[in-house]
């Protein structure tokens, strides 16, 4: 849960992207505290990405302010295709943007369950371990600050409820501020402090027990989405 | 004195310029930028004319409007999506146009287009040996400075700015060194065959590297054998410089094809 007196790393006040004469995204206003994880969530096309990439200060917001109190940031992009004639091991991936230990890097990976895989050719890799390697390069910098866009995106079931857990692990060993960009909405909601509902502006948010029961989010996602979460709430009231 | 010999003159300039392109080269078929630098060649016959018209060495004269060109470009990438190969092709075959007519004019200086359009080591001067030398030395210095950040943005320039890596600012200025290997190269290589000498040594070492470096040391290593082995023919049977150069790197990239691969990367597993 969120510490009384934790810092804030990341505030976005009415920051909107305006696209020719189009808001991509308008009014966005959150902050991430450290050891805190939020989750924005929202159907395609919403402006999740967008909202991320303000975040980092890769697009500049048309109106509004971002304020960064870190520049330990990592980040996991959505899609990441590397061209074939560029030859990339993991491990050269991993030191991609530092200049980090052979023991950092296989701390890393271990702790997405991939370290025998730091020698193989990033194109040779299945679509759930490309995923855990990109989270690995993430975390192994020991950021203030992660933003992951989709970062369980064609990883199997179980492996997908793994990494949840390991986000969520990492962000209260890091004590790290973390922004989580999802579509899918089951294991998301039981580990989040905050959660964004997001649909070109913010339709609503806070905990995630509060937003399955607003009336915006029933508009968004329907009836049905709000009670496929119920179920996961409840196996935690229930367990003996 | 051995450097009045215009072989090895030659040869001291083509290894510089080999060792130069390895690393550039490897990042234009990484970012692909092989039409990228085919205009900024064409372009350099503007400055090839404007070198004549006011007697000034012409590696000068073709770095000055090769960066123009290449800024240019730049600015108009991040504008627009310019990187639609017909656009490319229309500014780099129409520059190329404009340079012969500019130097078709200037009919009362006597020059010899074959050797500009294809290479000529006869050409090569005790000055160009320093220019190749001195500005090469400081062209991989500046790549090593930025090299990271260049790689990063390659994989995925969001990464590398959300990372603190600057990317634009390497590319920008990854564009303006090529820009100057470009100016360096034309008296061995050629206007038209540049883009060749970049490309084909890089291409070669693809198929048995495994690592960005290890690419780059090998197209090094290619491009110095195939300017060796090239001038070598060329002072052999009298041919052009720049298309012996280049047959010599295209032969060694068949080879690179056929099971001597294996035979090489199989010591790197």
């Amino acid at each position: 849960m969120v510490k009384e007196h934790s810092k804030i790393l990341l505030e976005l006040k009415d920051a909107g992207i305006n696209r020719s004469n189009r808001w991509l995204v308008r009014n966005i206003t959150l902050s991430v505290n450290e050891g805190e994880i939020l989750t924005i969530i929202g159907p395609n096309g919403s402006g999740k990405s967008t909202t991320a990439k303000i975040a980092l200060g890769i697009l500049k917001p048309d109106s509004g302010s971002v304020i960064l109190h870190t520049d330990k940031i990592a980040y996991v992009p959505q899609n990441l295709a590397i061209d074939w004639t560029l030859p990339l091991r993991v491990s050269d991936f991993m030191r991609l943007t530092n200049n980090i230990t052979f023991q950092e890097i296989t701390d890393a990976l271990d702790m997405t369950g991939v370290a025998p895989l730091i020698n193989k050719n990033m194109r040779n890799l299945s679509g759930g371990e490309f995923q855990r390697i990109l989270l690995a390069r993430a975390i192994a910098t020991k950021p203030d600050l992660l933003i992951l866009d989709e970062p369980v995106q064609g990883v199997d079931f179980t492996g997908e409820i793994a990494l949840y857990n390991l986000i969520n692990q990492v962000s209260s060993e890091l004590n790290c501020g973390t922004i989580l960009i999802s579509h899918d909405l089951h294991f998301v909601m039981s580990t989040t402090n905050n959660v964004i509902c997001l649909n070109g502006h913010i339709c609503c948010s806070g905990s995630p027990k509060t937003i399955v029961q607003s009336k915006e989010f029933i508009d968004l996602f329907g009836a049905s989405a709000a009670q496929t979460l119920s179920p996961y709430e409840h196996n935690h009231d229930h367990s003996h | 004195m051995l450097l009045d010999d215009f072989f090895i003159r030659a040869l001291i300039v083509g290894i510089g310029i080999a060792i130069i392109a390895g690393p550039f080269g490897c990042f234009v078929v990484w970012k692909r930028l092989s039409y990228f630098g085919e205009t900024l060649s064409h372009s350099s016959l503007l400055g090839v004319a404007l070198g004549y018209i006011f007697s000034i060495n012409i590696s000068i004269t073709v770095f000055i409007v090769s960066s123009i060109v290449a800024v240019l470009l730049f600015l108009l990438n991040e504008k627009t999506d310019l990187n639609s190969d017909s656009l490319l092709g229309l500014l780099s075959h129409s520059s190329l146009s404009i340079g012969l007519l500019v130097v078709g004019y200037l009919s009362y200086i006597r020059f010899d287009m074959m050797g500009l359009l294809f290479g000529d080591i006869l050409a090569v001067t005790k000055l160009d040996i320093i220019i190749v030398w001195v500005c090469g030395g400081l062209f991989i210095f500046i790549f090593c400075l930025i090299w990271k950040s260049l790689l990063a943005g390659t994989v995925n320039r969001d990464i590398a700015s959300s990372e603190n890596m600057r990317p634009r600012r390497s590319e920008l200025i990854y564009m303006i060194l090529l820009s100057g290997l470009i100016a360096i190269s034309i008296k061995i290589i050629g206007i038209l065959l540049i883009t060749g000498l970049l490309i084909i040594p890089a291409a070669m070492s693809r198929n048995i590297s495994n690592s960005p470096m290890q690419m780059i040391l090998i197209s090094i290593t290619v491009g110095v054998t195939s300017v060796v082995a090239g001038l070598f023919t060329s002072l052999t049977f009298n041919t052009a410089s720049g298309p012996s150069i280049l047959v010599i790197a295209l032969i060694l990239f068949i080879i690179s094809l056929t099971p001597v691969k294996r035979i090489i990367s199989g010591a790197n597993k």
